[in-house]
């Protein structure tokens, strides 16, 4: 899950580090006020969207009078940035920067533990150092049973700075962002840039975290939070359901039991020259209620005009399974071609209850794949 | 032989009296696992389906002499599951539950490893080794005992691949759903190793996802260390970036995850790739005439 700018910065605040302090605005006339209320003459606005690119997007600028405060913010506010709409921008003091570093910390898949990156290329595209120019990057493993220790916040402080005094300032600053990371089920915590000022300070003046969607039962103060786009939303309400959806755009809606084979039908579909509409995982049962439900969710998508249900019945008998569709399917009126495929245990049986029915009965997933596309094109 | 269980294994079900523990014991035991018993806090001195219930774990292997467990208890209490298990000796934990935190999973893996333990999953169908024995949740019918192996991130994907190399005559000497979580216990490297190991498995079957670079480890290792052949699946080529798909590991991000990263890498390593699950018999068998 993504938060904003300002609402990482609050969590940096709270676990002590140090971050400006940036003023929330939803208008241009409370920019204008944030710029007099902070008085520091010159001051940056910042788009608050959920999306990287701010900067390149003309999403932050510099302003440093009343006039230019008013023109940057209702340039700012309102644009588009990758899709969303500015609602909200930050209005913060314009720091005095003499150079830049970038920390993170993130879980590692490899070493299957909290990993801090540390780098003096700060301020740029991450990503692009790492590609072109990975010698740059430092990397600490942290043992998660140990936490962040002394030494280690005290060897990536000294990766970064060579004056005695910044080092001191840093220690305390990543063992601080290593407990917030593990105290609020961060999946990121990162800081680009932190910067040393002119006059000595280091500052964290972004903050980007994302949180851990499987932790968020015991963070009400992160779940809080949640801005869900409108395709989010639909994940939301399909997650509601016991399903996990993502719209895919095309026109063949797919209905799988398991993650894993819900994608190998996609995938599937767009190998046989079709187009899936879907991602639609409705998890290990298959009861009437819960077709009916899935069956919903894949008509409310204008786009889907074939159906392929593949249910691997493994320990649930296909015999179930059919029944459960055949009861599923009094209440759906739909003129959709719908291919069925059913394997498992007492798939014949399965396939048997099904085949007198207006259903498109395949025996194998390549069959039904093949199918499906073909209904496709007969349309 | 198989890999990691077999007829020595003496299992334990933590989370017995739940529904899904007492369904799936007695699935493993109808199978021929040998479920010694199980745990239940409070619950201690009760028969699930026969099999003897303990209050904690360290109870259930001073009684039992159990040496795996499996667990089954809801996602808020399974780190602590996981934890207990590790304390009280058991050598291999296989947690099939959905949806733990990921700093849970990062320090019980890291507790498994430190005690000289193995943990398969989180998030994962379990284990099977045909005929010997199962710790899992898979449908036990479409196992054959032979001498492929098979390692997934998936679950019925699984099931449609082993499926598939059934019907074709192959049967299997150990399958294995490593879980579809960030972060999992065993995983590609240390299972071809396990199978490259084991004298009656001639064939590998690995079946990967979008999200993360465990695959483009797993090809650099094969090309290295694996000579059986090996045959690869990577599920999800047509997955949009940023979207989890289902498996909470299974996301594109920026810089890494693409199916096509991936692909590409078992292909330089010289993996042929399958472009849908059931073509993986087809390759393996000339793959294996080759080698012959």
């Amino acid at each position: 899950m993504k938060v904003h700018e300002y609402q990482a910065k609050e969590f940096f605040a709270q676990y002590g580090l140090p971050v400006d302090s940036p003023i929330l605005c939803r208008s241009v006339d409370e920019c204008v006020d944030a710029y007099h209320q902070l008085g520091s003459g010159r001051v940056v606005v910042k788009a608050q969207v959920h999306t990287g690119g701010r900067g390149k997007a003309g999403g932050v600028k510099l302003a440093a009078s009343e006039e230019e405060v008013r023109k940057v913010s209702s340039d700012i506010l309102g644009m588009t940035i990758k899709g969303y709409v500015v609602d909200r921008v930050l209005v913060t003091e314009a720091v005095n920067i003499d150079k830049e570093y970038y920390v993170s910390i993130l879980i590692d898949r490899k070493s299957k533990s909290p990993l801090m990156m540390l780098s003096r290329a700060g301020g740029m595209d991450i990503e692009q150092v790492a590609k072109e120019t990975p010698e740059k990057i430092e990397k600490i493993v942290i043992d998660p049973l140990i936490g962040m220790a002394d030494f280690q916040a005290r060897a990536a402080a000294y990766k970064l700075f060579d004056d005695k005094a910044v080092v001191k300032q840093a220690i305390p600053l990543f063992k601080n962002l290593y407990r917030l990371f593990i105290e609020k089920d961060a999946s990121l915590a990162e800081i680009n840039p932190l910067v040393l000022t002119k006059e000595g300070q280091l500052k964290a003046i972004d903050a980007k975290m994302t949180f851990d969607n499987n932790a968020l039962y015991r963070h009400s103060d992160v779940a809080e939070l949640n801005e869900p786009t409108e395709d989010e939303k639909k994940e939301l309400y399909a997650k509601s359901k016991g399903f996990s959806y993502v719209n895919l755009g095309g026109n063949i809606g797919c209905m799988v039991n398991g993650a894993g084979l819900a994608m190998a039908t996609m995938d599937m579909i767009k190998l046989y020259g079709g187009n899936p509409a879907n991602f639609l995982d409705i998890g290990g049962s298959s009861n009437p209620e819960k077709i009916v439900d899935a069956m919903n969710l894949l008509m409310s998508d204008q786009h889907v005009k074939v159906i392929l249900i593949n249910i691997f019945g493994g320990i649930t008998r296909c015999d179930d399974v059919a029944k459960g569709l055949l009861e599923a399917f009094k209440s759906i009126k739909t003129d959709m071609p719908i291919v069925i495929r059913l394997t498992g245990t007492n798939a014949e049986e399965g396939r048997r209850l099904l085949q007198n029915s207006h259903f498109i009965v395949a025996t194998t997933m390549a069959d039904a794949g093949h199918k499906a596309v073909e209904a496709m094109n007969n349309l | 032989m198989s890999i990691l269980i077999n007829k020595d294994t003496r299992l334990i079900v933590q989370g017995i009296t739940g529904r899904d523990g007492s369904f799936h014991a007695a699935k493993m035991k109808e199978y021929g696992t040998n479920v010694v018993g199980g745990t239940s806090p409070g619950k201690g001195g009760q028969e699930v389906d026969g099999i003897p219930v303990f209050n904690t774990v360290r109870e259930a292997v001073e009684a039992t002499k159990a040496n795996t467990s499996i667990i089954f208890v809801p996602a808020p209490f399974a780190k602590d599951a996981m934890l207990e298990a590790a304390d009280a000796g058991i050598k291999l934990i296989i947690c099939i539950t959905e949806g733990i935190p990921v700093v849970d999973a990062v320090i019980a893996q890291r507790y498994i490893q430190v005690k000289g333990a193995h943990l398969i999953g989180p998030n994962c169908p379990g284990l099977i080794s045909p005929e010997l024995s199962m710790v899992g949740i898979m449908p036990s019918n479409i196992f054959k005992k032979g001498h492929t192996g098979v390692i997934s991130r998936s679950g019925t994907l699984t099931y449609e691949v082993v499926d598939n190399l059934t019907k074709a005559g192959m049967g299997q000497s150990t399958a294995i759903g490593v879980g579809g979580d960030p972060v999992v216990g065993l995983y590609f490297e240390d299972l071809l190793q396990m199978f490259q190991d084991d004298p009656d498995t001639d064939s590998i079957a690995l079946i990967g996802e979008i999200g993360g670079d465990a695959e483009e480890h797993a090809a650099a290792y094969i090309k290295e260390h694996i000579t059986k052949p090996v045959v690869a699946f990577i599920d999800g080529r047509t997955a949009p970036p940023g979207k989890q798909m289902g498996h909470a590991g299974a996301i594109i991000s920026s810089s890494s995850g693409s199916a096509a990263d991936k692909i590409a890498a078992f292909e330089a390593a010289g993996v042929p790739v399958a472009m849908e699950s059931c073509e993986i018999p087809g390759l393996l068998k000339k793959l294996m005439e080759k080698v012959k």
